[in-house]
């Protein structure tokens, strides 16, 4: 890295890759005839200004720490899974399964059965994309993108011909029963004593969001499998060297990574809509993607990504609601974020390298 | 089905393969360069509402395809700045530029026209007209012929007949001439490409400029040619589509073509039937939908005939010193 102190790298970069993305959406925000600062005035406000706000940054942030974690084990393994969106579809439909398949005394009980399946249903869905790459070196790029829109195609079917209840129009499933409905941020954090706005999205599974967060840092710097997922991913050859199976570590890594994605259900099937509708993965698995590389794969970085394109979700839902600008304003400055963090890196890690070396 | 079903049939199926060839062909011209490009969908995209916008305003088609072809070259230049100048990631680079055109196409399309991402209904000289080949009157009452040349071949827009052209000019540039070796030779293997004074750089910036030109004229079909206008998301996977038959057809011309008309003859399919009752059992239409993608993953996977990418595929060239 060439003289660049390690913060700078962890830091620094990000922040100015952030920093340009947000000065060029602010331009396209000029270009649109609208006011940039009142713009990012109302986002604020509307986000985190009180706690109804937050409710939903902290709603939306659930979904993209499980789809940043998904993306940033795969990145630790050098694969690139861009199949959250499916792996998630898949997961929900986990979710769907077991909260109507029996009828729960009591929500702890549903969650950990919809926990258990949304894995498993995620992890199954990486499961054939990360053979083909480990056996026949299909790329799972690829791959994945296919699996995306196979598990769209599926689950339209199933919602369509098999899961939607008679003399329903709506392809979507039953209501799940009332005991199966997570309980939310009121209701958890009153129970502490900390008043927190009624009627938000967020929920438990935020909970479970941290927890996935912290058992990833543990798998990833703590244990023998992790250790051998970074080493494959810094170096097939050294790796393979060293006595790791690529097709043990390419499983495992995508196991996982899909796991994490299918887990992203349970906040919004479970803990939100309360049925399995087409499409509830809304571009979260692709998010995950900008949320992995903000947050450097590690876990807090995610975490503080994760809340900022929550940020940016409310906050570009309450733009709609106020201003002429569309939300599809968040899409634009989300295709910035990827670019100059992803793609554009050594743009800006470049000149900060040659500064280090002047001084 | 009769023989008229057919031909209707067939006849979509061709109208419905034009975006996608011209797409297919574009990606190919990346990627035997050695660049990745899942970004062919973005392109398309942001073309398809640039030549709308433009058609719609001026009222010409032509200008519309310009503006098409302007568009898409500008997000190619993105694409090759990010891949081969600043060695970043093709793929992630490809990711943000297919939401860079989802999100724009809808924010600058709302405030242009504020039909919420929708551009004006394109009618006359703002659209491709449909081109009646010389004979094509006068032969439609012959039996079986006439129909096939009438209904099939001839009426198409000036488009489909450039995607059908473009098939043996790749297949020309890429096998016979200097430039396409090169091409081939800087996806294989650019170190040796370097070695013998060729620009690698030069090259792959030419192989991207041609997608973003190839893709242009696909997204410019979309909006002036298939449809009356550009539709917010137009594309639809309509580029991934595109992908999956350029692996399909293992980075070759020809087998691009027929990837290409197969995948669009599914996707005739799908929108003509609902469900297809072969007696014995009920393919759902989602099956036909998801079926090139189905077949691209058995393809992937080398089960029947290994798909091999160009080997320099993905990798940015960092020249020796």
């Amino acid at each position: 890295m060439g003289g660049m102190p390690k913060w700078a790298d962890a830091l620094l970069v990000p922040l100015l890759s952030l920093i340009i993305a947000f000065v060029i959406s602010g331009l396209v925000i000029l270009l649109i005839g609208e006011d940039p600062v009142e713009a990012l005035w109302i986002m604020v406000t509307g986000a985190l200004g009180s706690t109804y706000g937050w409710g939903y940054t902290l709603y939306y942030a659930t979904n993209f720490i499980f789809t940043g974690l998904a993306v940033a084990v795969a990145f630790h393994a050098g694969l690139f899974n861009i199949g959250g969106e499916g792996q998630a579809t898949m997961g929900g439909l986990g979710v769907a399964l077991a909260c109507l398949a029996l009828p729960w005394p009591h929500w702890s009980l549903a969650l950990l059965a919809s926990t258990l399946l949304s894995a498993v249903f995620g992890a199954a869905w990486a499961a054939l994309p990360a053979w083909l790459q480990a056996k026949r070196g299909s790329h799972i790029v690829i791959t994945t993108i296919m699996f995306n829109f196979i598990a769209a195609a599926v689950l339209n079917y199933l919602l369509v011909n098999v899961m939607r209840p008679r003399g329903s129009m709506d392809p979507a499933t039953a209501r799940f029963p009332a005991e199966t409905n997570l309980p939310d941020l009121h209701a958890i954090l009153g129970a502490v004593g900390i008043p927190f706005a009624k009627g938000t999205p967020a929920n438990i599974s935020l909970i479970l969001a941290l927890l996935a967060c912290g058992l990833v840092w543990v798998t990833i710097w703590r244990t023998r499998l992790g250790y051998e997922i970074r080493a494959f991913g810094k170096s097939e050859k050294a790796a393979v060297y060293a006595g790791i199976r690529p097709i043990r570590i390419t499983m495992y890594a995508m196991l996982i990574s899909g796991a994490l994605a299918g887990l992203m259900a349970v906040n919004t099937v479970q803990g939100e809509t309360n049925r399995l509708l087409l499409n509830s993965v809304e571009g979260a698995g692709f998010i995950g993607i900008a949320v992995a590389l903000m947050g450097r794969s590690h876990p807090v970085g995610v975490i503080f990504a994760a809340i900022l394109f929550g940020f940016l979700y409310q906050g570009g839902a309450e733009l709609a609601l106020w201003t002429r600008i569309p939300k599809e304003l968040i899409i634009v400055i989300q295709a910035l974020v990827i670019l100059f963090t992803g793609a554009l890196d050594e743009m800006v890690r470049a000149p900060l390298r040659r500064l280090w070396r002047m001084r | 089905m009769d023989f008229a079903t057919i031909i209707q049939i067939l006849d979509s199926t061709v109208r419905l393969a034009t975006p996608l060839l011209l797409a297919c062909l574009a990606g190919l011209f990346s990627e035997r360069s050695g660049i990745f490009d899942i970004g062919l969908e973005g392109k398309m995209l942001i073309a398809a509402f640039a030549s709308g916008a433009a058609a719609a305003v001026s009222g010409s088609v032509w200008i519309g395809l310009l503006a098409g072809i302007g568009a898409s070259l500008v997000f190619a230049a993105i694409h090759g700045l990010a891949s081969i100048t600043f060695r970043g990631n093709q793929l992630i680079s490809g990711v943000a530029i297919n939401f860079l055109a989802s999100g724009l196409t809808v924010l600058l399309g709302q405030k242009w026209f504020g039909l919420g991402g929708r551009t004006p209904s394109l009618e006359g000289a703002a659209r491709f007209e449909p081109i009646t080949l010389p004979f094509a009157r006068a032969l439609a009452d012959l039996p079986a012929i006439g129909p096939v040349y009438y209904e099939l071949i001839s009426g198409h827009s000036i488009l489909v007949y450039v995607a059908a052209v473009a098939v043996p000019v790749s297949a020309w540039l890429l096998y016979r001439t200097r430039f396409g070796l090169r091409l081939r030779a800087v996806g294989e293997n650019p170190a040796a490409v370097d070695t013998a004074g060729i620009s690698v750089t030069g090259i792959r910036y030419a192989a991207v400029a041609i997608t973003g030109l190839l893709c242009g004229l696909a997204g410019a079909y979309l909006a002036c040619g298939l449809s009356a206008g550009f539709g917010r998301e137009m594309t639809a996977g309509k580029g991934f589509i595109a992908l999956a038959a350029l692996i399909f057809a293992k980075w070759r011309p020809w087998h691009a073509l027929l990837a290409c008309l197969l995948f669009g003859l599914l996707e005739a399919i799908s929108i003509r039937y609902q469900n297809i009752d072969l007696g014995f059992v009920l393919i759902p239409v989602q099956f036909t939908q998801a079926l090139p993608y189905l077949l691209t993953v058995v393809i992937l996977a080398g089960f029947v005939g290994k798909a091999i990418p160009p080997r320099a595929g993905g990798d940015p060239y960092v020249k020796e010193r």
